[in-house]
């Protein structure tokens, strides 16, 4: 299984691998924020103060690397465990997102007949809709019971990218169906829950990682988004980058930049990162766009040219 | 077997191949797909290519009309009507495959626009080589090639997908034929037919001469369609070929030891015992040493892993490479121990095809 | 000493192929009224061509394909009746302990996220036989049997690591691993290089006689069938056309689908030429069979009451077109009219319109004396000038049943039934009337 699938990774080569690692470099150096904020972060997310109140919306200096912004937090601290609200987000939501809908679209693509054509009608409902729009209404919805914290955010995303495994995994279902092998186990006595579990399911599974990427990448910008509407994460609760954006946005006009640049550039950066992995995995894992490996050959100079030279 | 084998063989061969080499690469260093194969071919003749599978045939197909991907490196000689096709400019090499070279493959559905009529392909490869040919004029030839070919011109407007396996690569053939090129390569044409539809394309194929005068390289791995088929047959083995030579004369006095294995491990109608040559074919970046069949070779001597057996002619008139048959034949002088059996390893299941 | 009798009674009077295609009113009868015993110990060879129904009639017998009509009768070691074609589920489970299959392609018979030693022994956990120690005890001696040894060397490697023999052989331990009585063998060898098929069939004999086994082996390739069959059936369209031993099969070939298929074989032997005589056309769709003898239309015997219709019809002016000069086809075509009618298989055609009937008459005229031997005008049994075309009017056929001519059976009416009994249902299609399958 694990061989199954680390091996797009290690089929990379060239221009993929370049995009592969270069996306790997930059989305790991927001893991490692996200899992040593506290002890990278100068300041605490919510920390106005150390000794006596931060400046509000300070220029960046010695004290504050990326300044400060209107609500009396350190830029820097903001970033760095905003990472962790984001990275803690969006793997939460995905992680629900293929634990429902890749079951579902196994099951849905094995079993064809009405169960099938009402999952996908239902899934393609959903998938119809602009995903902020979706995002916003379960955001809206879930605010109410379960407050502003992660796991609203997380959850108002999982339903949105749902309907995407779904659909990938069930196509790709659809087709292993047919192939001999699973005739075979058929023809050797499995129940359907094995064949869909022993034999279809490693097989379905290859473009789920690509997927996933991708998918984060779509994420963090749909959390930010929703942070900045206002429908995300209370700054109290954790540190949201789209809401640190939609705070500063007159800060601008004042010639304030660090207040927009730092959030932004983080968003931008987090989503390329993820981006390019899910683009190097996808050259190796797609084979339409794999291009062969051109490699050069020299033919040899004739050695023994000599010999062969009786011929009719 | 047709008198063909006495037709134009005085005349200058259609195609003329020497020393050709077509490699590529791969991780492990360089493919030797096709290592200085030499043949030719004559007017109106029928020349079979067979091997197993990863012998380099199909390589040698595609390399003749210069269809190989990119990166291959390919030298030699191929002479055609004399002049040096490997030296030919790409933009020439287009225009001249199709008209003067046309290829024949596997599975016509694949190779046929699902989304064009038949006429429309007809006008494509016919406008393409033959610039301002009017419409009425192609509909002409086409209808005429497509009469040879028995399929009606009722179905000059149909689609592919409305023809069955057989008239599609009936079908084909006659894309390949409307221009009259003087060569065909047909790659497979028949592995993916039934039995009877292959005997119809077959026969189809060896008319073609009488018809057209094509001179025509027919790849298969199936013995008995060169037999029925074929004046000249070529065995290809590892790259090279190891046997070339009058079909009737090679499958009825097969001078290699691979010809004659592989005549005897073929199943037919008349097959009392099960034969097989042990082993499997061998990679083609690191063939085995000198005679690259001497690991699964029951003739095998100890000059064989030492020494490469040179191309010889049989008094026959076939072309063999093998230290064997030079010895049987008297053309060579070997000592004791050059010609002491080859001990080998038993070759078990783990290395078989 | 115990005698397993396999029966198959399998007649279908409309066999469906899994799904019923777009309009809903066609069905593809795949197989089409097959009355098969097959016995214990023997190699039985269901030949034919793609689209003959051989493989559907394969899966059949494992219940991998549903069966419409008919019974599918398998007696047990104790000796206990099953019908397999009404069985379903646990039931049908259990089956698979005595009923196998091996596969026609060794690259995706086996699943490549699966180890050998996984994918092998995955028969005996699936049905709670083993475990443990003991289950890959019995994974490595199934692979020793089959020749995959040292077996070791073989149990932690992927699909994708082995040949396609190896991997052939890695099916057929897998088959064989639960013990089965009867093992079904679609093309077990086409798709491997000729150098190892002699090897492969020579393993499959091998456990026949060390197992005991029963064979139904499944191919197109007459040559191999010749050598491992004890009898042969071969089917035609989803019927079986001829049955008999071996032996006689070849020595006398009598329906002329045997023969032609047997002239057909390319064969290394350097005085054959290609063959000349062979049956025109291509095998038909199954939607739509021809009516009467499903072989009719390419027939090089065929006579009166074969089951001529509208459709030969139009491939009788189709090949007369092949063969004139596109002026004189130009001018025919316009009188005649469009063919496409035709298709709806009738015994009564019509061509042309009222106008243009006489002289439609005579370019028929024309055609029947450049080629009076034509089969097809025995057939025809008369031609009507009228006042909307030419009429054509076909002589009813009778599809034949299965009748016994010497040591075998053969559907054909070239050979009447003997003991005078009145053998197939006389005109019509499809195996409604139960044919005479004397024993």
């Amino acid at each position: 299984m694990l061989r199954v699938l680390l091996s797009p990774f290690r089929n990379t080569s060239g221009l993929a691998r370049w995009i592969l690692v270069a996306g790997l470099v930059i989305t790991g150096i927001f893991v490692v924020c996200a899992i040593f904020a506290p002890w990278i972060a100068p300041y605490g997310f919510a920390q106005t103060g150390e000794h006596g109140r931060f400046p509000k919306m300070a220029p960046p200096s010695a004290t504050h690397w990326l300044g400060t912004n209107d609500q009396f937090f350190d830029i820097l601290s903001r970033i760095i465990w905003g990472a962790r609200t984001e990275i803690t987000v969006v793997l939460l939501s995905v992680i629900i997102a293929v634990v429902v809908g890749m079951p579902l679209g196994l099951f849905s693509g094995f079993i064809g007949g009405w169960v099938d054509r009402l999952l996908v009608f239902v899934m393609d409902a959903l998938y119809a809709f602009p995903s902020l729009l979706l995002a916003i209404v379960f955001a809206f919805l879930l605010r109410g019971p379960l407050g502003g914290g992660t796991v609203a955010a997380a959850l108002s995303l999982t339903a949105i990218y749902i309907p995407q495994y779904f659909r990938v995994v069930r196509s790709t279902t659809v087709s292993a169906r047919e192939a001999t092998y699973v005739e075979a186990a058929r023809a050797i006595g499995a129940k359907n829950r094995t064949v869909m579990g022993r034999y279809l399911f490693g097989n379905v599974i290859q473009s789920v990682p690509v997927i996933g990427t991708l998918n984060a990448a779509d994420a963090i910008s749909t959390l930010a988004a929703l942070g900045f509407i206002g429908l995300g994460i209370q700054p109290t609760d954790a540190s949201e980058w789209g809401y640190d954006l939609s705070r500063a946005l007159d800060d601008a006009q004042s010639g304030i930049w660090w207040t927009t640049l730092f959030p932004g550039l983080a968003i931008v950066l987090l989503v390329t990162g993820l981006t390019l992995v899910g683009e190097g995995l996808n050259e190796t894992v797609n084979p339409a766009l794999r291009k062969r490996r051109i490699r050069k050959v020299r033919l040899p100079s004739r050695a023994s040219s000599a010999l062969v030279e009786e011929r009719s | 077997m047709a008198s063909s084998a006495a037709i134009a063989r005085g005349g200058q061969p259609v195609v003329d191949a020497r020393d050709l080499r077509i490699w590529y690469g791969s991780e492990r260093g360089p493919v030797k797909a096709v290592d200085e194969v030499s043949f030719d071919l004559a007017k109106g003749e029928i020349l079979g290519l067979v091997g197993e599978s990863g012998c380099g045939k199909s390589t040698l197909g595609r390399g003749l009309l210069g269809l190989l991907p990119p990166g291959t490196a390919m030298d030699g000689a191929l002479l055609f009507e004399g002049e040096d096709l490997l030296s030919v400019p790409r933009k020439q090499m287009l225009a001249r495959r199709g008209a003067e070279l046309g290829m024949i493959f596997q599975e016509p559905l694949t190779r046929l626009n699902p989304l064009m009529r038949i006429s429309q392909h007809f006008e494509e490869t016919l406008r393409t080589h033959e610039k301002g040919i009017s419409k009425d004029e192609v509909r002409e030839r086409a209808l005429r090639v497509l009469r040879v070919m028995g399929i009606p011109p009722t179905r000059y407007r149909s689609y592919p997908h409305e023809f069955s396996g057989g008239m599609r690569q009936r079908l084909m053939i006659a894309l390949a034929l409307v221009l009259r090129p003087s060569f065909v390569v047909a790659d497979e044409p028949t592995t993916a037919l039934d039995v009877l539809v292959e005997a119809q394309i077959i026969r189809i194929l060896h008319d073609l001469r009488r018809e057209f005068e094509t001179s025509l390289l027919l790849i298969t791995h199936n013995l008995g369609i060169v037999a029925e088929a074929c004046d000249r047959v070529a065995v290809m083995y590892a790259g090279k070929i190891v046997e070339l030579g009058d079909a009737r004369e090679v499958f009825a006095r097969p001078k290699h030891p691979y010809t004659r294995e592989l005549l005897r491990s073929t199943i037919s109608l008349r097959t009392t015992g099960l034969n097989y040559i042990p082993g499997a074919p061998p990679d083609l970046v690191e063939p085995p040493p000198a005679c690259h069949f001497h690991p699964r070779c029951p003739d095998a001597m100890q000059i064989c892993a030492t020494k490469a057996p040179l191309e010889q002619t049989e008094a026959s008139g076939t072309k063999v490479q093998c230290w064997a048959a030079d010895l049987a034949a008297g053309r060579v002088e070997l000592g004791d121990d050059e010609r002491a059996p080859l001990v080998r390893e038993e070759i078990s299941v783990a290395d078989e095809a | 000493m115990e005698l397993d009798d396999l029966e198959v009674h399998y007649q279908l009077s409309s066999g469906l192929l899994g799904r019923l295609f777009g309009l809903g009113t066609s069905t593809v009868k795949a197989v089409d009224g097959v009355n098969i015993s097959l016995r214990k110990g023997e190699v039985l060879g269901v030949v034919g061509e793609s689209g003959s129904g051989k493989t559907t009639l394969g899966r059949a017998l494992l219940g991998l394909a549903p069966a419409t009509g008919g019974s599918i009768t398998y007696r047990d070691k104790d000796g206990a009746a099953h019908d397999v074609a009404s069985m379903r589920g646990a039931g049908l489970r259990r089956l698979r302990t005595d009923v196998q299959m091996v596969f026609q392609d060794p690259h995706a018979a086996l699943n490549p996220t699966m180890t050998i030693e996984t994918a092998v022994g995955h028969p005996l956990r699936i049905h709670g036989l083993a475990k443990g120690e003991q289950l890959h005890r019995r994974v490595a001696s199934a692979l020793e049997r089959v020749g995959l040894s040292p077996a070791e060397q073989f149990l932690g490697k992927y699909p994708s690591d082995l040949s396609g023999g190896q991997k052939q052989r890695a099916v057929i331990a897998r088959a064989i691993i639960l013990d089965p009585d009867v093992l079904v063998a679609d093309e077990p060898v086409s798709m491997l290089d000729m150098s190892v098929r002699a090897k492969i069939l020579e393993l499959m004999l091998e456990l026949k006689r060390e197992l005991g086994l029963t064979y139904v082996y499944i191919t197109h390739d007459l040559a191999t069938a010749k050598f491992f069959c004890d009898r042969i059936a071969i089917m035609y369209l989803g019927r079986v056309v001829e049955i008999g031993p071996t032996a006689e099969i070849f020595s006398e070939p009598r329906h002329p689908y045997t023969r032609a298929l047997l002239q057909a074989i390319p064969e290394p032997d350097p005085d054959r030429m290609v063959p000349r005589d062979l049956p025109r056309g291509e095998i038909a769709d199954a939607a739509v069979p021809p009516l009467g003898c499903h072989f009719h239309p390419r027939c090089p015997a065929a006579v009166a009451n074969c089951g001529w219709e509208s459709r030969d019809l139009r491939v009788l002016l189709e090949q007369h077109w092949t063969r004139t000069d596109p002026e004189v086809y130009e001018d025919e075509k316009a009188l005649v009219g469009d063919l496409d009618h035709l298709d709806e298989p009738a015994l009564e055609a019509r061509l042309g319109d009222g106008g243009t009937a006489e002289r439609v008459h005579r370019i028929l005229d024309e055609i029947r004396a450049e080629n009076p031997d034509e089969p097809t005008w025995h057939g025809v049994e008369a031609l009507d000038e009228q006042a909307d075309g030419l009429h054509v009017r076909f002589r009813p056929g009778e599809d034949p049943g299965l009748r016994r001519a010497g040591g075998v059976e053969v559907a054909c009416v070239l050979y009447p039934p003997e003991g005078g009994a009145g053998g197939a249902g006389a005109g019509g299609n499809g195996g409604g009337v139960p044919p005479n399958s004397g024993q």
